[in-house]
């Protein structure tokens, strides 16, 4: 089974996925590995990022020196194609017109999905992230505790190959042993600040990403993964073998070549396809789950973006892992005499409890860093070390529930068309340094600026959730999504600790700062909703039908047959970024599923 | 439409071209706004947009290797092709490290930048043909036919009262002009292998092991070994 058009596809399947990132990818491998059939759904075309990554190309051979256009809006050489904040012909719609109170979406239309577009950090949740409601009175507890997901965890680490270390940190768990690819060594900014933060109590440590510091054991996991499943086994060693590990160069938000970043097509549906399992549709833009006359869902009508055609695909399971609000729109689009409002939506929660990370920043530079001896300092380019949250255990001397982590941006990088004007800010004389001065600065300068981001946790409220915009449509005439937004107290207060406590660390640096302080104005220092790109919510899990929409596997309360596998069913953002847990979540859940259909539960 | 060498005379567009191109580039959905936005224009007497260029879209080719001009009509008569060397070498000179940035074709790159059909590059255009324009006014007025026959000295001076006024406001012209002229001739700079290696930049290049910063790194920054 291969990727195929529409007339290819056949009568019926087992399942019917819709979308291929970190949970549809996850799905689809669990799922074909078990021999299940399976048809994939994707809104955009195959993406090989073998071929098709520019790994050393330098920014001088690209239009534009490479910087964002309204085509390419994360730079010329970023892996996302057709994607963006604003996709043409399939807009979205705000609310309100106060910035503050506006969400921007992401959305990725390519075969690997928003894995694609990512800087790879892959943070476990901790035990109480579990227990928002439980423990600080907001929010909502998860219908399953740490310890549920922990072996998933596992799991989804040994799969993907993620590195990181343990810390023994308060809420930031430790993988079990042997599951983490040792850490990238610190680069000389990182160095400093894990010596100059020692003081204030804070810890840095290396982040864990998804990326092969070293190459998988293709001897030992494939047997942990796929028990008594030897040709999963086999599958899974070759496809391991396939990876290379890092050669310490180039972006991975270009993608890799050699495999040494997790993409979804790499590292799940590869092997998955060659199970001879799995079909992989693209172009292929889902526009509603029909229902049997029982009420079960029956399939998947979507439009073949390469001819404008409608189809229908049937299958005995539908899971939505379309990107949280993608899949939330297909819900409530998805409307019939029995869910008038959507499906699965007799709660009326489904749109509700968006979240997305507290983030803000603060830069600064740092004398210390200046001039050093010129080496190579991409290491693993991108983000290497981060500061776990500190306070988790006197959370209750503080004016804000949830933590938040902190990651450093540090480094000699590849200088980009910025460069240029990046020395105004420390250069002394009357006018705007060029000429031989500006030469001189650069020299100096380049590799001094130090750079900290802090991305925290949000509990679910009453005020962030979507809905379809009751005129407006895409260019296939569906109804696209109106989104509602307003960052609480909570998360403005965290953003003040957030900007005091990173202040505080860059000064312990030795940094010169370049603007007043934001501590007491957080409102112009949280990111807007979305820009992190971590949003999730709109199809909560719970234990109450109720005021949920899934159940712990993702499964609606109102049509057992219809599962939720992406990041949709969070029921609020931890400190940690949402991928691991997407992954783990839809592991377990495509597990789960395995088995019921094995039971014939379905 | 776009002849390089009509077109860089017209006195540089204003208004709706940005407003006009955003909606060329947000595709065909948006064909009947653009045309309301361009009769608009035309009615109230503004020339309609002068750059019809299209962009690379949402799906270019990644691993091609672009040069200015092979995706868009370039901007820059032969003269203001001349002045742009002569700017680019003032703002990036050669030194004894490393060479010009007119040796690494920066001012092509300007032309590019300048030349380009997406909104965010429309200002920096009007900015800098207009400064361009000013600089030759400004020769004039000194006596000689243009900025490229003033000496070495003199467009030095007068590139230093810009620099001025650019740290004093990089949003009022003709500070503006100099501001967003050196961002993109350093930036572009910065950019070519010659730049990338004199800010010391050594990395991109496939390591078989990443050991951190050397002993000598770690000494200066009073730090024990990792």
């Amino acid at each position: 089974m291969p990727v195929i058009s529409p007339k290819q596809k056949k009568r019926e399947y087992d399942v019917v996925i819709v979308g291929s990132g970190a949970g549809g990818g996850q799905m689809a491998y669990t799922l074909t590995m078990e021999g299940i059939k399976v048809l994939l759904l994707e809104a955009g075309r195959m993406f090989d990022p073998v071929s098709e990554t520019a790994m050393f190309h330098t920014s001088d051979m690209a239009p534009l020196r490479g910087v964002a256009t309204p085509d390419k809006q994360y730079g010329f050489y970023d892996a996302s194609i057709e994607s963006g904040w604003e996709i043409p012909g399939e807009p979205y719609t705000n609310a309100s017109e106060d910035k503050l109170r506006q969400f921007s979406w992401w959305r990725q239309r390519m075969m690997g999905g928003r894995t694609n577009h990512w800087g790879r950090v892959s943070l476990r949740n901790g035990p109480y992230d579990f227990k928002t409601r439980s423990r600080q009175g907001i929010g909502f507890d998860w219908p399953l505790s740490y310890d549920d997901l922990a072996p998933w965890y596992d799991k989804a680490e040994m799969l993907v190959g993620i590195f990181g270390d343990s810390e023994g940190i308060e809420n930031s768990p430790d993988s079990s042993p042997g599951v983490l690819l040792p850490p990238p060594k610190f680069r000389a900014g990182e160095l400093l600040a894990r010596e100059r933060s020692k003081k204030l109590g804070v810890s840095v440590v290396p982040v864990h990403r998804a990326l092969l510091t070293r190459q998988q054991d293709a001897q030992r996991v494939p047997g942990k993964l796929h028990p008594r499943n030897k040709k999963a086994q086999r599958l899974l060693a070759a496809n391991m073998r396939s990876r290379l590990k890092c050669f310490f160069a180039t972006d991975c938000h270009r993608g890799c070549s050699i495999k040494a970043a997790f993409d979804s097509t790499s590292v799940y549906l590869t092997p998955a396809l060659k199970t001879g399992n799995l079909d992989i549709l693209p172009n292929a833009m889902a526009r509603e789950v029909t229902l049997n006359k029982g009420g079960k869902a029956k399939g998947v009508t979507f439009i073949d973006k390469t001819t404008g055609a409608e189809h229908h695909v049937v299958g005995r399971v539908v899971v939505l892992a379309a990107g949280s609000q993608e899949s939330v729109r297909l819900l409530l689009n998805s409307k019939s005499n029995r869910f008038p409002d959507g499906l699965a939506n007799s709660s009326g929660k489904v749109g509700k409890y968006l979240t997305d990370s507290v983030a803000s920043r603060v830069s600064g530079q740092i004398p210390a860093l200046e001039a050093l001896p010129l080496h190579n300092e991409d290491g693993a380019v991108g983000q290497q070390a981060y500061m776990p949250w500190w306070l988790a255990g006197q959370q209750h001397k503080l004016d804000f529930p949830g933590g938040y982590k902190a990651l450093l941006v540090s480094g000699r990088k590849m200088p980009s068309l910025n460069t240029g004007k990046s020395f105004d800010r420390v250069s002394g004389g009357d006018g705007i340094p060029f000429g031989r001065k500006l030469k001189e600065d650069a020299r100096r300068y380049h590799g001094s600026f130090q750079s900290i981001g802090a991305q925290g946790a949000m509990a679910a409220n009453d005020d962030c959730y979507c809905e379809l915009d009751p005129k407006v449509k895409d260019k296939w005439g569906i109804p696209v999504l109106r989104f509602h937004w307003k960052w609480s107290d909570d998360e403005l207060r965290q953003v003040s600790h957030q900007q005091q406590a990173m202040t505080e660390i860059l000064e312990a640096m030795g940094a010169r700062f370049f603007r007043a302080s934001y501590v007491d104005k957080p409102e112009k220092a949280i990111s807007q909703g979305g820009k992190i790109i971590h949003e999730v919510g709109g199809a909560i899990m719970g234990d109450n039908p109720g005021k949920s929409v899934t159940n712990q596997w993702g499964q609606t309360w109102d049509v057992p047959n219809l599962i939720l596998g992406d990041g949709a069913t969070f029921p609020g953002t931890a400190d940690k970024n949402p991928t691991l847990t997407i992954m783990a979540l839809a592991y377990r859940a495509a597990d789960h599923l395995a088995g019921e259909l094995k039971k014939g539960n379905l | 439409m776009n002849d390089p060498n009509t077109h860089a005379s017209e006195e540089p567009v204003r208004i709706n071209r940005r407003v006009a191109l955003q909606w060329i580039s947000s595709a065909t959905a948006a064909i009947p706004l653009l045309e309301r936005e361009v009769s608009a224009a035309e009615k109230s007497g503004v020339r309609p947009p002068s750059v019809f260029a299209k962009g690379y879209g949402p799906d270019p080719d990644l691993i091609r290797k672009y040069k200015p001009g092979d995706l868009w009509p370039l901007t820059f008569t032969k003269d203001q092709r001349r002045l742009m060397i002569v700017l680019c070498d003032i703002i990036m000179p050669a030194d004894e490290v490393s060479p010009s940035a007119s040796s690494m074709n920066v001012h092509d790159f300007v032309d590019e930048w300048i030349s380009s059909p997406y909104p965010a590059q429309a200002a920096d255009r009007n900015v800098i043909l207009k400064g361009m324009a000013l600089l030759d006014e400004e020769a004039v007025r000194r006596g000689k036919s243009n900025f490229v026959s003033l000496t070495p000295k003199d467009q030095l001076v007068i590139c230093e009262d810009l620099a001025r006024k650019a740290k004093a406001d990089v949003r009022q012209f003709p500070g503006s002009f100099f501001y967003r002229l050196r961002n993109l001739v350093a930036g572009g700079y910065y950019t070519t292998p010659a730049g990338t290696k004199d800010i010391g930049y050594r990395g991109n290049v496939p390591q078989a092991e990443w050991n951190g910063p050397p002993a000598e790194v770690l000494k200066k920054l009073n730090l024990p070994p990792q």
